[in-house]
């Protein structure tokens, strides 16, 4: 990054700025030429046929290979993939018995249950003395009233399945981001190496390594288990990484000179003093787990988010809502209940130490209650150990009601105002970018990589753009940057005002960073469900949920930007006489611009993992590619899709990253 | 610069006791290039030899040696190197060329092991700011370094009480860190420090993040333990007013040199070069001299008042003395009279103080 941030500083002054637009002209122009001459020489519009690699076909040969004959010397790779399930099984099975099924001896029809699961009266009260414990009544009655809700609208047994899969996915993928993120922090030579691994990670959308996964693991809970885990480790290492960065050198140093060996410094003194650090990984491992939980039940994991595909796919709004509220909710709960848990600081004991060891952890021996008081009622009432199914509630009949008799009356009118966009906006500009000349967008990137970064950057993103050519997928990507970049500009043109109004409102502020806080928490699905109910299926439906999903980003960046501005620069600009209007304009949008751009980088990401999930819906790009490619479990296609989309996303984040230092540079508030 | 050992030549307690703690010819510098210090060795490479090479050199060629049961105190502007100079005597940042002598044995050529060894159980520090761990409590702070070396329960609970209560925290046992004041955090810094009964103990800068009141306080706090305890003690601090209250010796170190050691008293009636002199030069002198740097010569003619012992300081008997039109007989440890000093000496020692203007000698 500071190699990256020196050289585009060199440019700057090395450049005469006159050169620049005429740099960019000259490539405009060759666009042009290029497109009007595409007879003579169709092969720099269209990229040739002939030219492109088999690289889905080397994919697939590849995995199949590693499937049917790789030996790991004492053991074949498939055995070794067979014991990973065989281990993971276990603590799956347990806790869904636990929480859903209830113990049962026996297969089949003959099954007989010798142990009923935990009710819904104890896991309720179970996660209210919880939340008493990390917190207070308030979040007792947020948390309990959550799980009431998914208890009265029939979503219990889903929910209860989904829960069990979060939570030995949840442990599993902190320990493994912990040990991880020690190595990194211990090894230099490590961290280096697993860095772009996590990079690529992060930007490859889950459905690519969803393929492989499904091949190598087979279709069923398990293998959707690991792929939650795969998913939602990067933060973890990453964070704990920082955090054991972050622990004071004197703390480390005390840990030296107590004479701790190696472990006993990280296990006795580091890790513990990075708690407020690992926390924020542990929260981020529990929602990105929530964030898979539809995406995992395309390859076998059941409960809520099986319920959710099924309604969108037979498009039973009514069902697929609840379903995705309860989801909502039980993410909000969970979240809040976490984040309670890492504020907590460890609580003084009391003076009476010498009280006897169950009445020090009162919170311990009520949960202990509940669950043994509930069990023993669930003998002896059903209602207790089931919620009466006579007592449920549902909204699944009104909501398709609803959405009939809005057909039935506006029809035309939403028809209409689709068809206007489409037609006069979307299409034309979808049109505009397939018609690019590949080999003038290629030559444009590479001359914003040369400019932010010279050679290294021109190269690197040259490469990118290339591998998306040579791949054959240069259309497709064409059609998702198309949707990506608009739904990105529109996200931005609503959410920079926004950002600003509430930078400038102190009481506008706290109304919109309890929205954006609530609507981060929410799983990119929940976002997928209302749009589809109003506009069907298509390009317009993707890019409204895409705009819904991202447009937190940049008004929470904007805000960012703008508060974090030194307020004594503020300050000297009104007592030097401006208005309101010339500090927004001369001071505050200046000073903020880097930051709101990061906005965008982090919007265009956002956008891109989301498209993925709009494939369902029907689009036509290479988030669709990676749909098929799951549906028909063609790894090639899938895993060259999704690294395509991760290479467009890193193109955007390196070429933006860059641009954001010099700019800051230049304003001197690197 | 003199040999140490001419400079600690009139030091009280140096030949009763035995040197605990040494180092010879120690260097630390930072930098990419390490293995280009090393060609440059032996000799004395200048600081901008150093710095061509792309160098820092924050310890240069120190020597000293603390002895048993003495009150050390280095002090120097901050980033003259005294952290690193304090760090390179525990190891905790490896000197890049030197000795380190701990009762006779060179600690750089100590194992890892044998370091963890001699650590646990011969040396204590304190920190700046506190270093305590956030997520124990006052007595598992305390109780820490103990526990680590796998004491029992019982045992290393019992020490880490009898800790608690000689830095006057008894009653806040369960407290978590967060929960009390950055005195109390201190006492809590200096109670685990000494929790493993340290031959050598290291302070660095352990005061300086607290407020001034609260600092004086913690220096008499500090000064009772060390009189029950009588530790041989590094400390470190920025503050000269602080050193000359707690110092047997102080090294005063410059750049990562050590300009000067001595005693207080030294310091001000011998300063080195200027720059000492321009530490010294605020400092009440009646507070540091003792009787004997300011008697004449004994006159036998004269009838005295009273008598004052050689070794007390100035300020503690001016009153008795400058009360008096007739001088005063200063007399050593076995009653001898050694000298006389009389109220003129003693005003004008205050006076030029208090004036600010010197007189000329
Ligand atoms: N880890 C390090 N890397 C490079 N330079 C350092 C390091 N630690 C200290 N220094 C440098 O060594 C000098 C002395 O620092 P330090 O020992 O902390 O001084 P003091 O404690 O007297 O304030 C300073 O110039 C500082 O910048
Ligand atoms: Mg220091």
């Amino acid at each position: 990054m500071t190699a990256g941030t020196a050289a585009a500083v060199r440019v700057d002054t090395a450049t005469p700025r006159s050169a620049v637009p005429w740099a960019w002209a000259t490539i405009a122009v060759l666009a042009v030429c290029l497109y009007l001459g595409r007879a003579a020489a169709p092969w720099a519009v269209t990229f040739p046929e002939e030219w492109t690699l088999p690289a889905q076909a080397w994919v697939s040969r590849f995995v199949k290979w590693l499937y049917e004959d790789a030996s790991l010397g004492l053991f074949t790779f498939q055995e070794l993939t067979r014991a990973i399930s065989w281990v993971l099984q276990w603590p799956l099975e347990a806790a869904k018995s636990l929480l859903s099924g209830g113990f049962v001896r026996g297969m089949g029809q003959q099954a007989v249950l010798i142990w009923p699961p935990l009710s819904w009266v104890g896991a309720i009260g179970v996660v209210t003395v919880m939340s008493l414990y990390a917190r207070d009544w308030r979040l007792g009655l947020l948390v309990c009233g959550c799980f009431l809700y998914i208890a009265v609208f029939g979503q219990w047994h889903s929910a209860m399945i989904t829960l069990s899969s979060i939570v030995i996915a949840v442990p599993l993928g902190v320990a493994g981001g912990l040990l991880l993120g020690i190595l990194a922090f211990r090894h230099p030579m490590f961290e280096r190496a697993i860095t772009p691994i996590m990079d690529l990670m992060q930007t490859v959308p889950v459905f690519a390594y969803l393929v492989p996964i499904l091949v190598l693991f087979g279709f069923n809970p398990v293998a959707a288990m690991i792929a939650t885990i795969i998913y939602a480790l990067p933060p973890m290492v990453r964070n704990t990484t920082l955090a054991l960065r972050r622990v004071p050198t004197e703390i480390v140093e005390f840990g030296r000179m107590a004479g701790c060996s190696r472990g006993q410094l990280t296990w006795r003194v580091m890790v513990p003093a990075a708690r407020g650090g690992l926390m924020i990984g542990v929260n981020q491992v529990i929602m990105l787990s929530l964030n898979m939980v539809i995406i995992a039940s395309m390859i076998g994991a059941g409960g809520l988010g099986r319920d959710v595909l099924t309604a969108l796919r037979s498009l039973n709004f009514g069902a697929g809502l609840e379903a995705s509220i309860a989801i909502t909710l039980l993410a909000i709960a969970l979240d809040r209940l976490s984040q309670a848990y890492a504020a907590r600081p460890p609580s003084a004991q009391s003076p009476g130490e010498s009280r006897p060891r169950w009445r020090r952890h009162p919170h311990l021996l009520a949960a202990t209650a509940v669950v043994a008081a509930s069990w023993l009622l669930g003998w002896l009432i059903p209602a207790v150990q089931q919620y009466p199914e006579e007592l449920q509630v549902t909204t699944g009949p009104l909501i398709n009601e609803t959405m009939k008799w809005l057909n039935v009356n506006f029809f035309d009118l939403i028809e209409a105002l689709k068809a206007w966009v489409l037609l006069n906006f979307m299409v034309p500009i979808k049109r505009l970018f397939v018609a690019l000349p590949w080999a003038a967008v290629v030559a444009a990137l590479a001359y914003a990589g040369w400019r932010l970064g010279r050679w290294r950057l021109a190269l690197l993103v040259a490469a990118l753009a290339g591998f998306i050519a040579v791949t054959g997928q240069w259309e497709k990507a064409m059609q998702t940057l198309y949707l990506c970049g608009l739904a990105t500009l529109l996200a931005c043109a609503l959410g920079i005002p926004v950002g600003i109004l509430a930078a400038r409102h102190e009481r506008l502020n706290r109304v919109v960073q309890v929205i954006i806080d609530t609507l981060q928490t929410l799983p990119a699905f929940a976002y997928l469900m209302p749009v589809v109910m109003l506009f069907r299926v298509g390009d317009f439906t993707a890019m409204l949920a895409v705009i819904a999903y991202a447009i937190v980003f940049p008004v929470r960046y904007t805000i960012f930007g703008i508060r974090q501005i030194d307020p004594t620069l503020v300050e000297a600009a009104v007592a030097s006489g401006c208005t309101r209007r010339q500090l927004l304009w001369k001071v505050q949008l200046p000073l903020a611009f880097p930051e709101i751009m990061l906005g965008v980088n982090q919007t265009i990401l956002m956008a891109l993992s989301m498209l993925v999930i709009t494939a369902l819906v029907g689009t036509r790009e290479l988030g669709q590619e990676v749909y098929i490619a799951l549906a028909k479990a063609d790894v090639g296609r899938g895993v060259v899709a999704g690294v395509c989309i991760a290479f467009m996303a890193i193109i955007a984040d390196r070429l933006i990253q860059p641009w954001v230092a010099a700019r800051k540079h230049r304003l001197g508030i690197a | 610069m003199a040999d140490p050992a001419s400079r600690d030549a009139d030091h009280p307690v140096r030949g009763t006791r035995a040197v605990k703690l040494a180092c010879r010819g120690l260097w630390k510098v930072f930098g990419t290039s390490a293995d280009r210090f090393q060609a440059m060795l032996p000799g004395t490479p200048s600081a901008a030899d150093l710095h061509g090479a792309g160098l820092i050199a924050a310890v240069r060629n120190v020597e000293f040696a603390i002895h048993e049961g003495e009150i050390f105190v280095i002090m120097g502007l901050s980033g003259s190197g005294k952290s690193t100079l304090v760090r390179c005597l525990s190891r905790l940042v490896e000197p890049s060329a030197g000795q380190v002598l701990f009762d006779g044995r060179d600690l750089l050529k100590a194992t890892e092991t044998e370091l963890i060894e001699i650590r646990r159980h011969k040396m204590g520090m304190v920190f700046q700011n506190f270093a305590l761990l956030p997520h124990l409590t006052v007595l598992g702070n305390v109780a820490f370094p103990l526990e680590v070396q796998g004491v029992e329960r019982q045992a290393r609970e019992a020490r880490a009480r009898e800790m608690i209560e000689l830095v006057g925290l008894k009653g806040r046992e369960s407290c978590y860190p967060r929960e009390l004041s950055g005195g109390q955090q201190q006492r809590v810094g200096i109670a685990r420090s000494l929790a493993v009964k340290p031959d050598i103990w290291f302070l660095d800068e352990p005061f300086s993040a607290l407020d001034p009141l609260i600092r004086r306080e913690m220096q008499d706090e500090f000064l009772r333990i060390q009189s029950v305890l009588k530790k041989t003690i590094a400390f470190i601090t920025h503050d000269f007013d602080e050193a000359i209250r707690l110092a047997d010796r102080i090294a005063i170190m410059k750049d990562g040199e050590i300009i000067q050691i001595g005693t207080p008293e030294q310091l001000i009636t011998h300063p080195a070069t200027a720059y000492v002199s321009e530490f010294t030069r605020d400092i009440p002198r009646a507070k540091v001299l003792s009787v004997r740097a300011l008697m004449r010569a004994p006159d036998e003619r004269v009838e005295y008042a009273g008598q004052v012992r050689a070794e007390a300081r100035v300020a503690s008997v001016a009153r008795q003395i400058v009360e008096s039109p007739q001088p005063h007989a200063v007399v050593d440890g076995s009653s001898a009279i050694v000298g006389m000093i009389d109220r003129q000496q003693v005003i004008d020692l205050l006076v030029r103080q208090d004036g600010g203007q010197e007189r000329p000698k």
